[in-house]
C-alpha cells in the first residue's frame, strides 16, 4: 500500500502550480469573463498544448505522453485551483478520451497527433433540453453519414474543431457516437451567455452534417458512461483544486478583516465554518486520490470510486465556494471580488457530466451491482 | 500510487489472517463466559502469540510491527467476531504516555502487562468542573514527604470499576496560571482513599464512573513528567485518544449494514433501496465513509514514518461520530413502526439500530467535542486566531470556573 503520489508527480504538480500562477492569474480569468467576445485564453492553450499537457495521456504512438491518469490528475488540480479559462476539460478528458476508447486506427491517426499538441480542439455533445439526459430523450439522428438535430449547452462547442455527438439508435444501448468536423457548412453554432462566462457553451444546430461512426451503432451510451467515469475523477480533481483555493481566498480574508475589535477569523461561527470547508475538502481529496488510483490501475471499482470522487468533490466545492462568498460579507457580492469566478466554476463543473442526483443514483447503482456478483 | 498490498504485505495479511482463523476463540469456548473474562483470553492469547499492539517495542510486549502491518492486522481481525476489546482506554492512550514519560524500569514493569491485557488502565481527566476545558480541574495533589496527597474528584472515567491502573491530571499549584499548575501521575485504582461508583448513562449501561479520592497517596516516582509539566504529558495522552477514537467504529451500524437494511424492507411495496431518498442519503454516506478511510490510508505515510498522529486526525471523529448518529437515526426511519421496539426478543438485528441511537450521542462527547474538535481543526490545522481568552495569564485561583461560579 502506497497512499501518495511519486516524487516525479510531485514535482509535476510544483511546475504546473508555478505555471499556471505566472501564466493563469485571477485577473486572466476576468479579462475573458469581462469581454463576451473571449471564450477562452487562446494565449495560455497555446503555452498549455507547448508544456505537453494536452498530450498526457495520449499513447507514444500518437504523438502522446503516454503518462497515466495520475500525473493528468496532479495537472487537473492545479488547473481547477487557477480556473484556467481553456477548453481542456472537453478536449483532454472528454474528447480525446472518447477517441482513444473507441476509435479505429484510422481515426487515432487522425486526430489524436493533433489533440496531442493542442492544436486542434475536441467537445462532446449530448444535452438537448433541460433535465437529465438518457438514451429515449435524444432527438439527434443520424442515418450512418449524415446527422440532424440540435446540441444546447455544448461546453466549448463554439471554439471546438470537431464533437463527439450523441446521438438516438434504435439498436443496443440506445445512443451511438459520431466524430463530427463543427468547421462544416452544415454546422450552425452560437456562443450562449453561460452562468460562468470563463468557460464557454454554445448551441449547435446539425443540419445533415456529415459525420463518422465511432465505435459500435449502438454502444454510444455505454462509451458515454465510459468516459464520463473518467472526467468524473478528473473534474473532481480540479474542483478539489478549486475548493483548495477557496479555503485559503476566505482564510486570509478572515485573518485581516477586524470587526468588534478583533480578526473575524478568531469568532468561532467563521472558525467552524473554515474548518467545516477543510473537512469536505478533505473527505473529497482523499475520494480523488482513490478515483485517480482506480482510473490509472483500471481497477474494477472504478465506478464507485469515480462516482465517489465526483460527488463528494461537487459538494466540497459548492460548500468552499458559497462559504467563501459569506466569509468576505459585502465584498463578496460585488464584481470587483473574485469569490464569484469559484462560485460559477464550482457549479459548471457540478452539472457538465451529470448532476450530483444522476451520480448518487449511480452510485448506488454500481454497489447494487457489486453487492448482487 | 498503489492501494494494493505489496508482495510483502499481501504474504503478511495470509500470516495475519491464518493465525486468526485458527486461534480465534469459538463459541463454544467463550459461552458462560463473563464479557471481561473473555476479553482478556482473547487478548492474552495474542500477546502470547506476538499479536497484540505490533506498533509496540518488542521490549514492551509489542512486535515492533509497521503501521501498515498494524493496519493489515486490524482489518483481519475486524473481519472475525471476537470479543469486546476493554483495553483501548489502556493501549490507546495509557501506555503510549508511559513509554513517552516513564522511566525505562517502569516502562518494563507496567507496559508489557497492558499488552497482555493482564492489568486494565483507565483514563481520569474529566471532572465535574472541567470537561472541555480540561486544564480548569481542581482535584489537587500536595507533597507529603515522597508521596502526594490526593483529595478531590474524577467524572466520567470510563472502566473505573474494573480497572487495576489509571493515570491521572492534578493541580499540584492553584496560584500559577491553570495550565502550569498541574501534574500528571499513575496510581494503583485499588489503593486506599478510591471510591468508585457507576453512573447510569441514557443507553442504559453503566460503562463510565465517578471516583472519589480520600487523602489517597501516591509516591512521587509515579509522577510522569516534571511538576508542573502535567498538561504537557496530558497532551501526549489526548493526541492518542483521538487517534484511536478516530479510526474506532460507530456503534456498529455502517454503510453496509444499512445498505442492506434498505434492500430488506420496503417502501410503497418497492424495496427502500429503490427510493430516490433513499439512495441519495445512502450515497452520502458512501462517499464520507470511504473519504475518511482513504484520509486514514493517506495519515498512514506520515505514520510509517513514526510521527505522532498530528491534529488532522480530528476529522475523524468530526465526521464519523455525527454520520453513526445520523444513520441509526435513519435506519430507524427505515424499520418504521417496528423502529421503537427495543427489546432483545422482538427487535430486528438484536437491536442494532436502536442500541446505537442511544449510544451514539456519547461519540459526539466523549474525546474531544464536536465543538472542540472543530476549534482543533480551526486553530491547529487552519492556524486560526484562538477566541479572546478571559483566563489568560491569570493565577487559577483567581478566575472564575463552573465549580466556583454557583
Ligand atoms: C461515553 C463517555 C466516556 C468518557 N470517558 C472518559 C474517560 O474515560 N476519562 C475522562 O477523563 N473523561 C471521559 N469522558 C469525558 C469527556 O472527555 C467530556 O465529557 C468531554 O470532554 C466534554 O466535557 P463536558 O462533559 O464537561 O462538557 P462541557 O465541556 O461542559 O461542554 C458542554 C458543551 O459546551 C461546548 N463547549 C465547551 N467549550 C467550548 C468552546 N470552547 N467552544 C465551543 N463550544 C464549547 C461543548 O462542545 C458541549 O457542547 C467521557 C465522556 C463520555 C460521554
Amino acid at each position: 500500500m502506497n497512499f501518495e503520489f511519486s516524487d516525479e508527480q510531485k514535482l509535476l504538480k510544483d511546475q504546473a502550480s508555478g505555471f499556471l500562477k505566472e501564466n493563469c492569474p485571477l485577473v486572466s480569468v476576468r479579462d475573458i469573463v469581462d469581454d463576451d467576445a473571449l471564450s477562452y485564453d487562446k494565449t495560455l492553450w497555446a503555452k498549455i498544448g507547448e508544456m505537453g499537457w494536452t498530450s498526457t495521456t495520449i499513447p507514444e504512438e500518437y504523438g502522446g505522453l503516454g503518462c497515466s491518469y495520475l500525473e493528468l490528475s496532479v495537472i487537473a488540480e492545479e488547473l481547477g485551483r487557477s480556473l484556467a479559462p481553456t477548453p481542456f476539460s472537453s478536449s483532454v478528458y472528454l474528447a480525446t478520451e472518447a477517441i482513444n476508447v473507441a476509435g479505429s486506427d484510422q481515426q487515432k491517426n487522425t486526430w489524436l497527433p493533433k489533440l496531442a499538441t493542442g492544436e486542434i480542439i475536441g467537445c462532446v455533445a449530448v444535452a438537448e433540453a433541460k433535465g437529465q439526459i438518457t438514451p429515449a430523450s435524444l432527438a439527434t439522428e443520424s442515418n450512418g453519414s449524415t446527422l440532424s438535430g440540435t446540441k444546447i449547452p455544448v461546453a466549448d462547442g463554439d471554439v471546438a474543431d470537431f464533437s463527439i455527438v450523441f446521438v438516438r439508435a434504435n439498436i443496443g444501448d440506445g445512443a451511438s457516437a459520431y466524430i463530427v468536423d463543427l468547421t462544416q457548412s452544415n454546422v450552425e453554432r452560437e456562443s450562449i451567455r453561460t452562468l460562468d462566462p470563463s468557460r464557454s457553451q454554445a448551441k449547435i444546430t446539425f443540419t445533415d452534417a456529415n459525420c463518422e461512426l465511432l465505435g459500435k451503432e449502438g454502444e454510444g451510451w455505454s462509451l458515454l458512461q465510459k468516459i464520463n467515469n473518467t472526467a468524473a475523477v478528473l473534474f473532481a480533481w480540479e474542483q478539489v483544486g478549486g475548493s483548495e483555493h477557496c479555503l485559503e481566498m476566505a482564510k486570509a480574508y478572515a485573518l485581516d478583516r477586524i470587526a468588534f475589535g478583533r480578526p473575524i477569523a478568531s469568532y468561532q461561527a467563521i472558525k467552524h465554518k473554515l474548518a467545516n470547508v477543510y473537512v469536505k475538502n478533505t473527505i473529497a481529496k482523499s475520494n480523488c486520490y482513490y478515483g485517480a488510483w482506480a482510473l490509472s490501475t483500471n481497477d474494477k471499482e472504478l465506478p464507485v470510486a469515480a462516482a465517489s470522487a465526483r460527488i463528494s468533490a461537487i459538494q466540497a466545492y459548492y460548500f468552499a465556494s458559497k462559504e467563501n462568498i459569506q466569509v468576505h460579507g459585502g465584498m463578496g457580492f460585488t464584481w470587483e471580488f473574485d469569490c464569484q469566478f469559484f462560485y460559477r466554476r464550482s457549479k459548471q463543473l457540478a452539472v457538465n457530466i451529470g448532476s450530483e442526483l444522476v451520480w448518487q443514483d449511480k452510485l448506488i447503482s454500481a454497489i447494487e451491482l457489486d453487492r448482487a456478483s | 500510487m498503489d492501494f494494493n498490498d505489496t508482495p510483502k504485505e499481501a504474504e503478511f495479511r495470509i500470516e495475519v489472517r491464518t493465525w486468526l482463523e485458527a486461534n480465534a476463540p469459538t463459541e463454544s469456548e467463550l459461552r458462560d463466559m463473563e464479557p471481561m473474562a473473555s476479553s482478556k483470553l482473547w487478548q492474552k492469547r495474542k500477546y502470547d502469540a506476538g499479536w497484540a499492539c505490533l506498533r509496540w517495542p518488542k521490549e514492551y510486549g509489542g512486535r515492533g510491527a509497521s503501521a501498515i502491518e498494524q493496519v493489515i492486522y486490524s482489518q483481519e481481525e475486524a473481519k472475525i467476531q471476537t470479543p469486546d476489546n476493554v483495553f483501548m482506554i489502556g493501549q490507546g492512550m495509557c501506555a503510549p504516555t508511559m513509554m513517552a514519560w516513564a522511566t525505562e524500569e517502569q516502562k518494563r514493569e507496567y507496559v508489557p502487562a497492558i499488552a497482555s491485557g493482564e492489568k486494565v488502565w483507565c483514563q481520569l481527566f474529566s471532572e465535574p468542573a472541567a470537561g472541555s476545558d480540561l486544564a480548569a480541574l481542581t482535584t489537587k495533589a500536595e507533597r507529603d514527604g515522597d508521596d502526594w496527597i490526593i483529595n478531590g474528584q474524577k467524572i466520567w472515567t470510563s472502566g473505573a470499576h474494573y480497572s487495576d491502573y489509571g493515570v491521572i491530571v492534578l493541580r499540584t499549584d492553584p496560584t500559577v496560571p491553570k495550565h502550569k499548575g498541574l501534574s500528571y501521575f499513575f496510581f494503583d485504582m485499588k489503593s486506599e482513599g478510591v471510591e468508585t461508583r457507576p453512573i447510569k448513562q441514557i443507553s442504559g449501561a453503566s460503562n463510565f464512573n465517578e471516583v472519589y479520592f480520600t487523602n489517597l497517596r501516591v509516591p512521587d516516582t509515579q509522577r510522569l513528567g516534571k511538576v508542573g509539566q502535567g498538561w504537557e504529558v496530558a497532551l501526549t495522552t489526548l493526541m492518542n485518544e483521538r487517534a484511536s477514537i478516530g479510526s474506532g467504529g460507530g456503534g456498529g451500524v455502517n454503510f453496509n449494514r444499512l445498505f442492506k437494511l434498505a434492500q430488506d424492507v420496503n417502501i410503497n411495496d418497492k424495496p427502500a433501496i429503490k427510493n430516490d431518498v433513499v439512495r441519495e442519503k445512502l450515497a452520502n454516506w458512501y462517499v464520507q465513509e470511504s473519504g475518511l478511510k482513504f484520509t486514514g490510508h493517506r495519515t498512514l505515510t506520515a505514520l510509517s514514518r513514526g510521527e505522532l498522529p498530528g491534529p488532522e486526525n480530528s476529522i475523524g471523529k468530526l465526521v464519523g461520530a455525527p454520520k453513526s448518529q445520523d444513520m441509526a437515526s435513519f435506519g430507524l426511519d427505515l424499520l418504521e413502526q417496528s423502529g421503537a421496539i427495543w427489546d432483545d426478543e422482538y427487535s430486528d438485528f438484536r437491536g442494532l439500530y436502536q442500541t446505537s441511537y442511544m449510544s451514539s450521542p456519547a461519540i459526539r462527547v466523549a474525546g474531544g467535542t464536536d465543538e472542540i474538535m472543530a476549534n482543533i481543526i480551526a486553530e491547529r490545522v487552519l492556524g486560526l486566531p484562538q477566541e479572546v481568552r478571559v483566563d489568560k495569564g491569570i493565577p487559577f485561583n483567581e478566575i472564575p470556573t463552573s465549580s466556583s461560579v454557583k
